[in-house]
Formats: C-alpha cells, sequence, structure tokens
C-alpha cells in the first residue's frame, strides 16, 4: 500500500437540515486516480469540493468529521482555508478561464503566492502548458485572451492554471462532461500523465471513463460511500448489489 | 363572438397607445431639436451668457456641468464599489444585511430635493463649503451612490460561481479574488450602467439649486490655478450647471431670446444625455470584446 | 516589500498557522474599505433624517404652530403680520398632481408592457423598449421647459384658464413616470409562468380575456408595486412640476388654474427667505413631510413586494 495522500473520517456535509454527505470515511493514496461515481444527487460532487472546503462559499452548508492532509485536519476551525487551498488543485465541470490572457491565466497563481520574476514566471507558464499538452498549440499567442480557446483547450489551460501553484492533489468534478469525445480523450489522456506527480480525485458520470483512467473507484448512493475498492474489483466483481446494478445501467 | 370583437378592440387599443408613446418620445425629440438646433453654434457653446441683452451662451455652465460630472463620479466611484462589493460579497443574510439594504433603498427614493436640502443645510452651512463646485458634487454622491451600490452589486452577482471559486481555488484571498477575477468579468456591466448614471447626474437639477448654487462667477478659462478664484478648476466657487441654468431663464430670464436660449440649452443636455445612453451601450459591447476576446 | 514577503513565506512555511500572513492582512485591509463604505452610506441617510427632522421640527416645538394648523389649515401666509402655516393646499397640490399622474400613466404603462410581452415582443425589444429607456434619460428641467412651452399653452387654448396647474403638472409627470411604470409591469409580464398563458388559450379564451382573467389578476401585486414607485417619484419630483403649475398657494377649484405643490413652493421661497427664520423653519416642516412620505411609499413597496412574492 502507497502513502496516503489524504483521508477523511466519518466526513458529514449538511446544506441547511439536509445531510447530503452521510459520514464517509475514505482515504486517497498518493500519485493514484481515484473516480468517484454514482447517480446524480449521491453527494460525490458535495463530497468533493468538501475537500477543499469549497462548500464554505455556499450559504447554509456545515462540515461535521475530519479531513486529514499529512498532520493537518482542514476541518479544524483554526485551519487557514487560503492556504489550505493552494496544496489542492480543483477543476470545474464548465472550462472557466479568468477573462485574462493565457500567460495571465496561469501566471496570476504564482504571481499571488511571490514569484515575481519574469523569467521564472515565463518558465512556470512553459512548464504547465507542456505538462498539459497545450504549449505547442498556444506558444504563439500567449498574450490572447484565454477566451479564445477552444472549450477542450480552456479546460487543459484551467488544468495547467491550477498545476502553476504547485499542489499535491488535484480535485475534478467532471472535468470532461462539456467536452467533444476528441477534447475528452485528451483530458484523460493528460490525467494518465498526471498521475505521476498529483494525486487525482475525479468525479464522473461515465463509468466507461472511470474504469479507463482510475485506479480506484468509489460509489455512492444517496450519500453514503456503498463501495470503494480498486476499480478493477468494482467493475469485474462488485461485492454489493446496489454497486453491481448502478454499474450495468439498471439505475442512474 | 362577442369575445372577439372585445379582443379586436383591445388589441387596437393596446397598438394605439404603444403608437401614441413613439409618438411623445419623438414629438417631443423633434420638437427640441428642431427648436434647440437653429440656436446651436459654436459661439453658442462657448460664450458667457448675457442677463439683459440677447445672444448670451451657455459656455460656462456647460464646463460646470462636465467638471461636476467628473468630481461627482471621483468621489462615487470609489464609495459605490466599495458598498456594492460588500453587498454582494461580504453581506451574510442576517439583520444588518437587511437594514442595509433597506438604507440603499430608502437613500435611493429620496427626492432630489430633498437631497439638495440636505446639503444646503449640512454641506453649504455646517461644513461651511458655501455654494460650490464641491458641495454640489457631494449633494450629487449622496443622489448617485445608491444607483452606483446597486450597479455594482448587480453585475458582481451576474458573475459565474465557478469564476470566483477559481480564484478561491488556487489559495488566492477572499478580496483579490473580488477585485483581480471578478472585478473584470463585471466590469462591462458596471461600466454601462455607470454611464447610464452618470447621463443622470448630468441632467440633475433640483438638488443643485441650493448646493453648487444658481450663479457662476466670470471665469477666467486662462487661469488654470485650482486655487484662484476665477479659474474654471476652483472647486470652491459657486457653478451654475446647464440643466440648473434651464431652469432659471424659464422662471426668471430676462433677457428677451430667454425662450431661445432655453430651446438650445435644453437641446444640447437632451443631445449630450442621448450620447451617454448610445455611449454607454456601445462601450460596454467594446469592452465586453476586448475583455472576452470574443466576435 | 519583495523581501518583506519572502520572509513571510518562508514563515508559512513551516508552520502554517502564523498569525498574519499576507492573504490575512490584505483581506482585513479590504474588508476595512468595504465597511467604511457602508459606514458613509448609514451616516449620510442618519444626518439626512436628524439634521432635516430637527430643523422641521422647529415650528412645532418652539414656533408656537400646531401640527394640525399646519396639515390642515387652508391659508399660507408666512410674511403676515400674524403668519399662517396652512400646508393644505401644497399637500393637496402634491397628491393631485402625482395620483392623477398615476392614473394617466399606469394604463399606458400597462399596456405598453403588453404590446412588449405578449403581442410584438420583437417590435417592443427593438424599438418601444429603448424609446422608454430614452424617457426615462430625459433630465426632469427638459420635461419641464417642453411643458411650459407645449403644453401649458395647449392646455390654454383648449380649456378655461391659463393652461398652468394640477393637469399640466400631471401631464408632464404621467411621461416622467412612464418609465417606471412600464418596466415594472413588464418584468412582473415576463416573469409569468408560461404554462399560466397556455392553459387559458388552450381552453379556447382570447387574448383579452386571457390578459383580463389571468395576467391582470396574477401580476397585480407587482403592478401596482410599479404604480406606487411612480407616485414615488411624481410626489418627490421638483423642478419640473413648478415649472409649469403656476405656483399660487391656494387649493384651486379646477384642475386649470394655477396651484402648488410641496417642492414647487419649497424650490422657489428656500433660496428667498433667512436660515433660521419663521419663515424657513416651516419651509423644512414641508421638506420633512416630503422625507416621511418617502418613508411611507418605501413602505408601502415593501409591503406590496411581499404580497408579488407569494
Amino acid at each position: 500500500m502507497s502513502e496516503i495522500a489524504l483521508y477523511t473520517k466519518d466526513l458529514s456535509v449538511y446544506y441547511g437540515e439536509k445531510q447530503a454527505v452521510k459520514r464517509v470515511s475514505m482515504a486517497f493514496p498518493s500519485r493514484q486516480v481515484i473516480a468517484l461515481i454514482g447517480p446524480s444527487g449521491c453527494g460525490k460532487s458535495t463530497f468533493l469540493r468538501s475537500l477543499n472546503r469549497m462548500n464554505d462559499l455556499i450559504a447554509g452548508a456545515r462540515i461535521e468529521g475530519e479531513i486529514w492532509i499529512g498532520n493537518d485536519n482542514i476541518c479544524d476551525p483554526q485551519t487557514d482555508v487560503v492556504q489550505l487551498r493552494q496544496k489542492i488543485g480543483m477543476v470545474w465541470q464548465r472550462p472557466n478561464p479568468f477573462h485574462k490572457s493565457i500567460y495571465e491565466n496561469i501566471a496570476f497563481g504564482p504571481r499571488y503566492h511571490g514569484v515575481r520574476k519574469r523569467a521564472e514566471l515565463d518558465e512556470i507558464v512553459e512548464t504547465t502548458l507542456r505538462k498539459t499538452a497545450l504549449w505547442d498549440e498556444v506558444k504563439d499567442r500567449l498574450h490572447q485572451s484565454a477566451l479564445s480557446l477552444s472549450g477542450g483547450q480552456q479546460q487543459r489551460l484551467c488544468i495547467a492554471r491550477s498545476l502553476a501553484v504547485k499542489p499535491s492533489i488535484l480535485l475534478m468534478d467532471e472535468p470532461a462532461s462539456a467536452l467533444d469525445p476528441i477534447s475528452t480523450s485528451k483530458i484523460e489522456e493528460l490525467i494518465a500523465e498526471l498521475k505521476k506527480e498529483y494525486t487525482i480525485i475525479i468525479v464522473t458520470h461515465n463509468m466507461h471513463q472511470a474504469a479507463r483512467i482510475s485506479d480506484k473507484t468509489g460509489f455512492f448512493l444517496l450519500g453514503d460511500l456503498i463501495e470503494y475498492d480498486d476499480t478493477q474489483k468494482i467493475f469485474t466483481n462488485p461485492s454489493k448489489k446496489s454497486t453491481d446494478d448502478y454499474i450495468s445501467g439498471r439505475f442512474g | 363572438m362577442k369575445a372577439k370583437t372585445v379582443d379586436r378592440i383591445a388589441t387596437g387599443v393596446i397598438v394605439a397607445i404603444a403608437v401614441l408613446i413613439l409618438a411623445v418620445l419623438a414629438g417631443l425629440l423633434g420638437y427640441l431639436l428642431v427648436r434647440g438646433l437653429r440656436h446651436i453654434s459654436f459661439d453658442f457653446l462657448t460664450s458667457p451668457p448675457q442677463t439683459i441683452k440677447a445672444g448670451g451662451g451657455i459656455g460656462p455652465q456647460l464646463f460646470n456641468s462636465l467638471f461636476l460630472l467628473v468630481l461627482t463620479m471621483i468621489i462615487t466611484i470609489p464609495l459605490g464599489l466599495g458598498a456594492g462589493i460588500y453587498m454582494s460579497e461580504y453581506a451574510k443574510e442576517n439583520r444588518f444585511t437587511a437594514f442595509v439594504r433597506l438604507i440603499v433603498e430608502v437613500l435611493s427614493s429620496f427626492p432630489s430635493i430633498v437631497i439638495g436640502l440636505f446639503g444646503l443645510l449640512v454641506i453649504v452651512n455646517r461644513f461651511g463649503l458655501g455654494f460650490s463646485l464641491l458641495s454640489g458634487a457631494l449633494a450629487l454622491t449622496v443622489f448617485n451612490l445608491p444607483m452606483m451600490v446597486r450597479i455594482t452589486e448587480q453585475s458582481l452577482r451576474s458573475v459565474p460561481r465557478e469564476q470566483k471559486e477559481a480564484g478561491l481555488a488556487l489559495g488566492i484571498s477572499r478580496w483579490r479574488t473580488i477585485t483581480q477575477v471578478m472585478l473584470p468579468v463585471a466590469l462591462p456591466s458596471i461600466v454601462t450602467g455607470t454611464i447610464l448614471a452618470a447621463g443622470r447626474v448630468f441632467g440633475e437639477a433640483a438638488a443643485l439649486l441650493f448646493t453648487a448654487g444658481m450663479s457662476s462667477p466670470r471665469l477666467d478659462f486662462t487661469d488654470w490655478n485650482p486655487l484662484s478664484p476665477t479659474s474654471p478648476l476652483n472647486p470652491l466657487r459657486p457653478a451654475e450647471t446647464l440643466a440648473v441654468h434651464i431652469w432659471k431663464i424659464n422662471s426668471e430670464g430676462l433677457a428677451p431670446d430667454a425662450p431661445e436660449i432655453a430651446a438650445g440649452a435644453s437641446a444640447v443636455l437632451v443631445i449630450t444625455v442621448l450620447l451617454f445612453n448610445l455611449g454607454a451601450r456601445w462601450f460596454g459591447r467594446l469592452l465586453y470584446r476586448k475583455l472576452t476576446a470574443s466576435k | 516589500m519583495n523581501l518583506s514577503y519572502k520572509e513571510v513565506k518562508r514563515d508559512t512555511a513551516v508552520q502554517a498557522s502564523k498569525p498574519f500572513p499576507k492573504h490575512r492582512i490584505e483581506e482585513w485591509r479590504g474588508k476595512a474599505y468595504v465597511y467604511v463604505c457602508i459606514l458613509v452610506l448609514i451616516v449620510t441617510i442618519f444626518s439626512i433624517v436628524y439634521f432635516i427632522a430637527v430643523r422641521g421640527l422647529t415650528p412645532f416645538v418652539s414656533g408656537g404652530v400646531g401640527v394640525g394648523e399646519m396639515l390642515f389649515g387652508k391659508v399660507w401666509d408666512p410674511d403676515a403680520e400674524q403668519p399662517l402655516y396652512g400646508a393644505l393646499p401644497f399637500l393637496y397640490g402634491s397628491f393631485a398632481t402625482s395620483l392623477l399622474a398615476a392614473a394617466i400613466a399606469a394604463p399606458l404603462g400597462f399596456c405598453a408592457a403588453i404590446f412588449m410581452t405578449e403581442m410584438m415582443p420583437k417590435l417592443g425589444r427593438t424599438v418601444l423598449q429603448p424609446a422608454i429607456e430614452l424617457l426615462a434619460g430625459i433630465p426632469s428641467v427638459v420635461y419641464g421647459f417642453v411643458g411650459l412651452s407645449v403644453i401649458v399653452p395647449f392646455l390654454r387654448h383648449t380649456f378655461p384658464g391659463q393652461g398652468i396647474g394640477i393637469m399640466a403638472g400631471s401631464i408632464v409627470l404621467s411621461i416622467m413616470i412612464l418609465p417606471t411604470v412600464t418596466t415594472i409591469a413588464t418584468d412582473a409580464l415576463r416573469s409569468l409562468p408560461s404554462g399560466l398563458k397556455e392553459g387559458s388559450y388552450a381552453l379556447g379564451a382570447t387574448r383579452w380575456q386571457t390578459i383580463s382573467r389571468i395576467i391582470l389578476p396574477t401580476t397585480l401585486p407587482s403592478l401596482l408595486t410599479g404604480i406606487v414607485l411612480g407616485i414615488a417619484r411624481a410626489f418627490g419630483e421638483a423642478l419640473a412640476v413648478q415649472m409649469v403649475i403656476g405656483n399660487a398657494p391656494h387649493i384651486p377649484d379646477s384642475l386649470f388654474e394655477s396651484a402648488a405643490t410641496l417642492t414647487s413652493i419649497i424650490t422657489l421661497s428656500m433660496g428667498n427667505t433667512t436660515l433660521g427664520s419663521a419663515h424657513n423653519n416651516a419651509l423644512w416642516s414641508l421638506a420633512l413631510i416630503l422625507l416621511l412620505m418617502t418613508f411611507v411609499f418605501v413602505f408601502i413597496v415593501r409591503l406590496l413586494e411581499r404580497r408579488a412574492k407569494r
């Protein structure tokens, strides 16, 4: 068993009175891809968004339980959320580049965190764009608006943007669901490449995608974590009946 | 069958009213332009007014209106942005926020004459600023602030949530995320709203009668020292604006060509407001295109 | 700057709980700034109410004028040997002009809204809506000027009297508040669930039946909100009314006779009286009435909005 990048203990998330995630305990090994699957409204996205405390933004949302990264419980009220978020990158369903140039989209984060030298920034921009296989496509127009890129390119730019502040964990909330098949396969290739350096937790609706790219898979239903195991096992020989029903397409 | 007849009549009435409204607008603009444009010349726009002789212009008034607008915006924009950011990003759903919301609503409902009176009482007399451009600008700030707050709040609220989350997820503070990620996205609609608000400020008169005053000293347009009393830039001199001037010559104008001057000045005022309206749309669209690089 | 930042960074790398990392200071400054702006708003509104109330209450507190005397007195003669401060003519003028203006503008605005949402949305959006926005942008002195040079002469030729008066004021005001009424009515009609209308049409109802039996009753609270906002604006409008109403401080016998409103008498007399004199203080009482009416209008609008939400 490899080292653990992050684990939750009895994590519950409430929206007002409604409990969206029910006492989920889950460990995420380093440098692996973990897929979270389940029907809409099963709490998988809420769970994902609580890992970097992004649910704090939603009025009425409340977390109980523990989330450990190294020796820090990030649910502790003492935790500096802003610093925490730098260690955890995030990618959304719809590409959401800043309304800035391609270069600025990437340089914005590192510059805020103290990188001032132009040469250093240039280097960060180039490395992250190369990592996301975007460099050759955009190197001649770095100073054009990021919104001039195609949807798939925008999504890769968003991944590059989050890599630029040197996180160790990446959270992805259905990163390919708004993209065409070609862009989707590019994102999937990218995820396979990125797991050499990062722990990737990905929410997906697409079970083939989960089977293709993940090492481990967790199945959520109505806020409960039903089953969590190696992807291979989940998709070939699940131990719970509801997992089997969902995977074989009997509901969801 | 009867219902159909009623329906037809109602339809006719509604269309007729729509046409009537358009006709009123067209008549209004047509009247102002036909009567006013005849009187507008370079000389009219630049020369000072005459009290009893014919042939006066509106030069100082036009300058005062523009200068006052700039002063007002310099004070209003930072305050309005700050309060608007508070309303959209920092306000929690509690009693204090409800109270602030009520205040903005009440403030925007105050008649402008009441704001002018407040200016007279507090700014002109108590602060001792006298009838001056600065007093006028402060009164217009009170008049304009609620609108700026609303514009900022609504523009920020319409920024997609993912933009804010993207900033925060990079470990950037809330304040920086608001000012450097969200504000650029909201900018086109803030700018459009601000220009429209500026149009309203430009035409406002009631709040200025007792603050900026109803007279304008002889201005020396070669003297640009803001401390000199005859300098156009001196913020502590009284300044009659174009809108106030129109009101004054209509109620107490002695010059024989007062109606013509009023018509010319009204036409100038309306044309300026029209330009603000068109400019707001055009500039907002331009900015949007520039910031998003979309076509 | 750069140096101190690096120090902060090194520290945060070691212990995440350093009390003042850069972003905390930044956040604190930002919050301080927005709270100052809010404070300015609060201080402004309280000083407006306070200063005008203190002045406006002086005639009642130390001037020996009774509240009833002012609200119901029919004669305004502050400069007489025995000064009289009856403000009823102005109250009458203000209410008459603004209510009449609303009575003219409300049906026009409602029809315009129907035209834009139910009949010709495309034409409405491209022609009528910009036209109404333009009407909203025209300054009030320009309305006053046009009223004085077009509407007043027209009324003088058509009806008995001088042309000036409550009718002239109401017509000018009705054009000025038309955009308010129309915009709010349009928003209300646009936000109607489409199933509601389709259901009615499916039952074979004509357009007018649908409008009068379904749309009008459902949107009534919102329509009323627009009308009240319009009345509020008309009530507080000063210069446009002052220019066409004639400014005679008595209750007129007809709509075509010179009259006065709260705003018009304030506009005319405030500059000609010295601050602190009994006459001047009485004008501040009128301003206080305007101020209180604003609160009343806001209160009514809030009630209606609560009703509209349900």
